[in-house]
């Protein structure tokens, strides 16, 4: 206490005007700032609303479950891209899951210290650092031609590019993203639960099975919504890869679209008000899908925190 | 324990104030900005602003180079799109917009007063083509790259073909057809001219910078067309004549209206725009009338109002701009071919002055250039 007394002097202590008046201006620069991030998002959301009205009124439920895609005569049904959308997504997000929970179990509890968990843990950022400009360019020099021999070996038409090799490049790109939060969220277990566990007599897996798991999954899934987030509105590597066709898919190997790569391939050269309107719209349909997702993913993440 | 804590609030303070500098640093900035943009934006003659098409930049971006090197005035051209060109025009944003297609019904009307379009260059759409070990160059016909892009010709082999090609062997490989992903004025070309020759196609899928294929994989831009072909053995794509030129692909001669097979060249090009012109220089070359012309090409039009005294515009800026487009058409002409884009043929030019000639400034005809 005397310590403590002698450094800070008394007048610091006291109470003064000129502190409080620093507070309030703090706090309020915070409000400020978390106000204007609400303010954007839903500025956002209006302006996608507001101009996709035209399309709307013209096309109305058409949009959402017509086929066809003919911006020449004016028809525009969003359906081969929704589904293209979710299709890669999930797919990724299907193949993904195995590698990135590896590498966070391994990093996060077998693997904890030393170069080699140093280095893969960079290694790991870095992958998420990546543009994705030049994923879709290694996907498209690399993957393709491998996925077309197998495709030509297994007897389907080999195109090479399509839905399965955009999955199989979105994979690799959202792996990070689960592994690293899962890194951290499994590293935080605390080591009191996984002692008391080793000194029942449980092996290694038995604690990771039992211990560390159950007490990180809430957050591991947290971790596969960001990744999943990532993937529904990745562009560029994907429209390189996906063969942007307008029709329906009628398997994973076949060329389709998603709602991301046609705005991008398609928005600059719109030159009629209801082509613009319609391909705002299905920015506003991505936009919908993506907070639904998150919405659904928000509530089974608390419904697992509760038990 | 309490040591780091009165660290932790001495950052906390220092990067307050360091915020408070900062936002009136940028308070500060934004007091002098407007008057600075203010005087650029009205003042300066000598500093214009474009934007469009895509096709054209290469082309733009050397002889606006040049062009500032021999009279000191700047221009600023932004590679956009030919739509979003447009729609910068109509904001009147910028000072030209250039598109590879004329103005369609609806942007004409959103833009009320008369607009004009000048030629700048033509440039060819090539059928590109990847058959491995095959030596020849291919022959196409209008009918059969329609039938192809239709899905109807699904071999290489195919009857059709083989008809064109007489002593040339085909291979039985399927026909993987590639198309552009990106709207773009290439497709716009493409399409016209499979329009134009083809009742079928003018009726389902059409004309556009981009349409609802009836088969194929598309790629963005020329460079994922090329790709796709590249690597596709069997595949077919249409692509700039430039862009195949510089890549070294291999593209197919294509038979004209008066039935001769010509290889896409600048030549051959130019001599496609070698025919009549309407007035308004609002034409597709496509499928043109030349004897020697390679049948899908066409024009890019830089894009102005024909009144040029709008939005309290100087008198200076309007005569630069129609100085700058008219040296285009003239000197500028010089730098297309080793960019391997088509000058424009003497008709052109004879038409494309008197555009220019007739852009007003409060209806007084601005350049006095004998036509």
């Amino acid at each position: 206490m005397q310590m403590i007394s002698k450094k800070l002097p008394l007048k610091k202590v006291l109470f003064s005007y000129k502190k409080v008046r620093r507070e309030t201006t703090f706090k309020n620069t915070l409000v400020v700032s978390a106000v204007l991030m609400l303010l954007l998002t839903i500025g956002v959301f209006f302006t996608l609303v507001v101009y996709s009205i035209p399309s709307f009124k013209a096309l109305g439920f058409h949009f959402f479950w017509g086929k066809t895609w003919d911006p020449v005569n004016n028809v525009y049904g969003a359906l081969p891209f929704l589904i293209g959308t979710l299709l890669t997504s999930f797919l990724a997000l299907i193949i993904s899951i195995p590698f990135s929970y590896a590498i966070a179990i391994y990093l996060g509890e077998y693997n904890t210290k030393g170069w080699l968990s140093g280095a893969l843990k960079n290694i790991v950022e870095l992958v998420a650092a990546v543009p994705s400009v030049i994923y879709g360019f290694w996907a498209l020099v690399v993957l393709v031609p491998v996925v077309r021999n197998f495709e030509s070996k297994v007897g389907i038409a080999p195109y090479g590019v399509g839905i399965f090799s955009a999955s199989l490049v979105l994979a690799v790109m959202i792996i990070p993203y689960a592994a690293s939060l899962g890194r951290e969220l499994i590293r935080m277990v605390p080591s009191d639960l996984k002692e008391g566990a080793y000194s029942l007599g449980a092996t290694r897996y038995e604690v990771l099975k039992h211990v560390v798991l159950p007490y990180t999954k809430s957050g591991l899934f947290a971790g596969l919504l960001l990744s999943l987030g990532r993937a529904l509105g990745e562009t560029m590597a994907v429209t390189m890869v996906i063969g942007n066709t307008t029709s329906l898919p009628d398997s994973i190997f076949a060329p389709g679209n998603t709602m991301a790569s046609v705005i991008a391939n398609e928005f600059t050269e719109a030159d009629r008000s209801l082509y613009l309107s319609a391909l705002i719209e299905l920015g506003l349909v991505l936009f919908t899908v993506t907070l639904v997702i998150n919405i659904i993913g928000k509530m089974i993440i608390k419904k697992f925190s509760n038990q | 324990m309490y040591r780091p804590i009165l660290t932790i609030k001495k950052v906390l303070n220092l990067s307050f104030y360091l915020f408070i500098i900062l936002l009136a640093a940028c308070n500060g900035n934004d007091n002098t900005t407007p008057g600075k943009t203010g005087s650029a934006s009205s003042g300066n003659d000598n500093s214009l602003l474009g934007a469009g098409s895509t096709f054209v930049y290469p082309l733009f971006s050397k002889q606006f180079a040049e062009y500032n090197k021999a009279t000191g005035v700047r221009v600023n051209y932004q590679s956009i799109g030919s739509g979003g060109g447009i729609l910068q025009l109509l904001n009147k944003t910028v000072d030209f917009g250039d598109s590879d297609a004329p103005l369609n019904e609806e942007q004409t009307q959103n833009f009320g007063v008369p607009v004009l379009h000048i030629p700048m260059c033509s440039g060819a759409v090539v059928m590109s083509y990847n058959l491995p070990g095959l030596q020849d160059t291919v022959k196409l016909s209008p009918e059969v790259i329609a039938n192809i892009f239709l899905g109807n010709i699904k071999k290489w082999n195919d009857p059709q073909i083989v008809a064109l090609n007489g002593g040339v062997s085909l291979p039985n490989t399927p026909i993987v057809v590639a198309h552009r992903s990106d709207g773009s004025g290439t497709t716009n070309i493409f399409t016209t001219y499979l329009s134009k020759v083809n009742s079928s196609w003018e009726k389902k899928p059409g004309k556009g910078s981009s349409i609802n294929w009836p088969v194929g994989l598309g790629g963005k831009g020329n460079e994922g067309v090329a790709g796709l072909i590249k690597q596709t053995p069997g595949a077919i794509g249409y692509i700039e004549l430039a862009y195949a030129m510089q890549n070294k692909m291999s593209f197919a001669k294509v038979q004209n209206k008066s039935g001769n097979f010509i290889t896409p060249s600048v030549a051959s090009t130019s001599a496609a725009g070698n025919v009549d012109l309407p007035a308004d220089s609002k034409v597709s070359l496509t499928n043109t009338d030349a004897v020697d012309g390679y049948p899908i090409s066409g024009f890019t039009w830089a894009i102005i109002y024909k009144e040029q005294a709008y939005d309290n515009r100087s008198k200076g800026k309007a005569e630069n701009i129609l100085k700058l487009l008219w040296w285009n058409i003239h000197e500028g002409q010089k730098y297309c071919e080793d960019l391997h884009y088509a000058p424009l043929s003497p008709a052109a030019i004879k038409v494309a002055e008197a555009i220019l000639n007739s852009a007003t400034y409060n209806n007084i005809p601005l350049l006095q250039n004998p036509a």
